[in-house]
C-alpha cells in the first residue's frame, strides 16, 4: 500500500495530501506520523490538506486524533489550507474540530509554529481562547 | 417484367397524395415556398412594431426561410403526432435557438409565438389554392397543420419562459453579490457590511462569498458588521455561527461587530456559548482589534476551545 | 434518457469500496452541473453512508440514479445493506459529534447536507438510506 510522504525540515514534519485517502491511508498516516514525531525532536507538524475537495467525518476524526496524539507527545500540529467548501460541509455535518489548530495555507502554518515554538520556554496551554480585547 | 405503372397526370399526382394526408402540406410548401416566405415576412414585418420586437427585418427574413426549409423536410414525414419523434429535431433546435434568443433580448412571449403562429395565414391560402377543390381533403390538412403549429408555438413559449427564469436567477445573484460586497480594510483584514434583513438563502451565498475571498485575499480576519441588519432570528445567527464556524477551519478569525442587546439575547437563547464568538459594539472597535492581533506573535490561531 | 441515465450500481464490500463511491458521485454530479458546494455535501454525505454500510451493514451496495422531477434535475444515491438493521433510529439520526468523538452513525449530519432523506430499516433484516440533492 502506497504510503504519503512525510517531510522533516528540522524539528518541524510537513505532511501534504494529495490523494483521496482511503480509510487505511489515513490511519497509516496517522500511525507515521507518530513514529516521525518520535524518532526524532519533533515541535511542529504541517499537514497540508489544500488538495482535498472532500473531508469526512472518518478524515476528520483521524485529524483531530493526530492533533491529539502529537500534543501528547510533545508536539503542536497545525492542519492548513481547508478549502471553503469543505469549511461548509463539515460544519453542516457538525463536525467543528475544536481542538484542531487551523491556518489558511503553509506560509502562515509555518509562521505559527514557528512562533509557537519560541513561547514553549514556559509550559503553556496550547488550547486557549481568542485573545481577549 | 413489371407492369408499366401509368403515365403521371398533375390530377393523378394530388389524388396519390391525398392518401397520406401529412405531405400534402410538404407539397405545398415546396410548390409555393417563396409566396408563402414573402406573404409571411411581410405580414410579422407589420405586426413587428405592436409586439415591441427588436429584430431586423433581414433577420426576421433569414429565420422565416430557415423554419420553412425544416418544416418542408419533417413534414415530408408520416408523423404530426408527435413533436418529439427525430424527425421534429431540427425544428425543434431551430425554434429553441430563436425562442431563447428573443427570452433573453427581452422580447415579450407573445411576439415569440406569434413568429409560428403568423405562417397560418399565408400557409393556409396556399392549402386552399392547392386543395380546395376536395373539401374533405383539405379540412383535413388545414386541421392537422394548425394542430401542429399550435404544439409548435406552445413549444417556442415553454423555451422562452425558461429562457426568462435563467436571466431572473442570474440578475437575482448578481443583486446578492452586489449588496453584500466583501472590502479589505487592510493587508489581511476583510469587513462584511450586512444590509438590510437576510433570509436563509442570502445568507448562504453571503457565507460562501466571504469564504472565497478570505481564500483569495489570505486574510485571517474577517470582520462581519451586522449594524445595517434590523433583525437577527435564529436562523440567522445560526448562519452566522456556521459562517464564523467554517471561517475558523480555514484558519481564519471572524469577528461580529455592531453587536446589540437583543441580539446578543437570541444567540444565548440558542444556547450558543458567547464565549467563543469574539464580539464588539462597532465596526471600528472591532478593527482595532484586528489590527492589535496582527501585531502579535501569539494567540491568533490559538483553537477557540468548546465550539461547536 | 440518455445512457449517461442509467442506474448505476456500485457493489461497497470494503473501505477501498467507499472512495470508489466517493469518485463516482463526484463524477455524476460534475456532469450534472451541481455547484461546488453541493457536489462537496453529496460526496460528504455518500462517504459517510458508504462507511456505515460497510462499517455496520457487513457491506452492501451504492446505487446512483439522475432524478427528474418538476422541471430540474437531481442525484439520487440509495444505499443498501442486508445488516442487522438500527435498532434505535432517534438515536442515529442524532449528532455525535459535538464533543468530536464522532460516535454514531452520523446519520443526522449526513440528512443535513442533502435535500432529500430517506431510512428504511428492519432489525435483522437490513438498512436503505435514500438521498437526493436537487439542482
Amino acid at each position: 500500500m502506497d504510503r504519503i510522504p512525510i517531510l522533516r525540515i528540522g524539528d518541524l514534519l510537513l505532511v501534504t495530501v494529495q490523494v483521496d485517502m482511503h480509510d487505511r491511508l489515513a490511519l497509516a498516516l496517522q500511525d507515521d506520523l507518530c513514529l516521525a514525531i518520535c524518532s526524532r525532536d519533533t515541535r511542529g507538524v504541517l499537514i497540508d490538506i489544500s488538495a482535498l475537495d472532500v473531508v469526512d467525518s472518518f478524515i476528520g476524526r483521524v485529524l483531530a486524533d493526530t492533533s491529539a496524539m502529537a500534543s501528547i507527545l510533545n508536539a503542536q500540529v497545525v492542519v492548513v489550507g481547508m478549502r471553503p467548501a469543505v469549511a461548509i460541509t463539515l460544519v453542516e455535518l457538525g463536525m467543528t474540530l475544536p481542538h484542531v489548530t487551523m491556518a489558511l495555507n503553509v506560509e502562515r502554518g509555518m509562521d505559527f509554529l514557528r512562533n509557537h515554538n519560541r513561547s514553549l520556554d514556559a509550559p503553556s496551554e496550547s488550547a486557549g481562547t481568542l485573545v481577549p480585547a | 417484367m413489371a407492369p408499366r405503372a401509368p403515365a403521371r397526370t398533375p390530377q393523378l399526382t394530388a389524388q396519390l397524395s391525398s392518401a397520406v394526408p401529412t405531405s400534402r402540406l410538404a407539397s405545398t410548401l415546396a410548390s409555393h415556398h417563396n409566396q408563402i416566405l414573402e406573404d409571411w415576412t411581410r405580414e410579422q414585418v407589420s405586426t413587428r412594431r405592436d409586439l415591441n420586437d427588436s429584430l431586423t427585418e433581414l433577420d426576421l427574413r433569414e429565420h422565416c426561410a430557415e423554419f420553412l426549409q425544416l418544416l418542408r423536410t419533417a413534414a415530408e414525414s408520416d408523423n404530426f403526432a408527435n413533436i418529439g419523434a427525430p424527425e421534429w429535431a431540427p425544428v425543434l433546435a431551430l425554434l429553441g435557438r430563436l425562442s431563447r434568443d428573443r427570452g433573453l433580448r427581452g422580447s415579450s412571449p407573445s411576439a415569440t409565438a406569434s413568429f409560428v403562429l403568423s405562417i397560418k395565414r399565408p400557409l393556409f391560402a396556399r392549402l386552399g389554392t392547392d386543395f380546395g377543390s376536395n373539401a374533405g381533403a383539405l379540412l383535413e390538412t388545414v386541421w392537422t397543420t394548425t394542430d401542429l403549429l399550435d404544439r409548435l408555438g406552445l413549444y417556442t413559449t415553454e423555451v422562452f419562459q425558461a429562457a426568462r427564469e435563467e436571466v431572473i436567477a442570474r440578475q437575482h445573484d448578481e443583486m446578492l453579490e452586489l449588496s453584500t460586497p466583501v472590502v479589505r480594510l487592510w493587508d489581511g483584514i476583510l469587513a462584511l457590511p450586512m444590509i438590510g434583513t437576510l433570509d436563509s438563502s442570502r445568507t448562504q451565498v453571503v457565507m460562501e462569498a466571504l469564504l472565497t475571498k478570505i481564500v483569495e485575499t489570505e486574510s485571517d480576519v474577517a470582520i462581519i458588521d451586522i449594524t445595517g441588519v434590523p433583525v437577527v432570528d435564529t436562523l440567522v445567527a445560526q448562519h452566522l455561527l456556521k459562517t464564523v464556524t467554517a471561517a475558523r477551519l480555514m484558519g481564519a478569525d471572524c469577528i461580529i461587530s455592531g453587536m446589540r442587546p437583543q441580539i446578543a439575547q437570541t444567540i444565548v437563547h440558542l444556547g450558543i456559548d458567547l464565549g467563543s464568538l469574539t464580539t464588539r459594539a462597532t465596526l471600528k472597535d472591532a478593527f482595532k482589534l484586528a489590527l492589535s492581533r496582527r501585531g502579535t506573535d501569539l494567540g491568533t490561531f490559538a483553537p477557540a476551545a468548546g465550539q461547536g | 434518457m440518455s445512457p449517461h441515465d442509467e442506474p448505476l450500481v456500485i457493489p461497497v464490500a470494503t473501505e477501498m469500496d467507499i472512495t470508489l463511491v466517493r469518485q463516482a458521485v463526484r463524477q455524476h454530479a460534475t456532469r450534472l452541473g451541481f455547484s461546488l458546494v453541493d457536489m462537496t455535501k453529496l460526496v460528504t454525505a455518500s462517504s459517510e453512508l458508504a462507511r456505515n454500510a460497510v462499517k455496520y451493514g457487513g457491506g452492501g451496495s451504492a446505487t446512483l440514479q439522475v432524478v427528474r422531477q418538476g422541471g430540474r434535475n437531481g442525484l439520487t444515491v440509495t444505499f443498501e445493506d442486508s445488516g442487522p438493521g438500527i435498532l434505535d433510529v432517534d438515536a442515529a439520526l442524532r449528532d455525535g459529534f459535538t464533543s468530536g468523538n464522532g460516535m454514531g452513525l452520523g446519520l443526522g449530519g449526513a440528512r443535513r447536507l442533502v435535500n432529500d432523506f430517506q431510512l428504511h430499516t428492519m432489525v435483522g433484516v437490513g438498512t436503505r438510506v435514500v438521498v437526493t440533492r436537487w439542482l
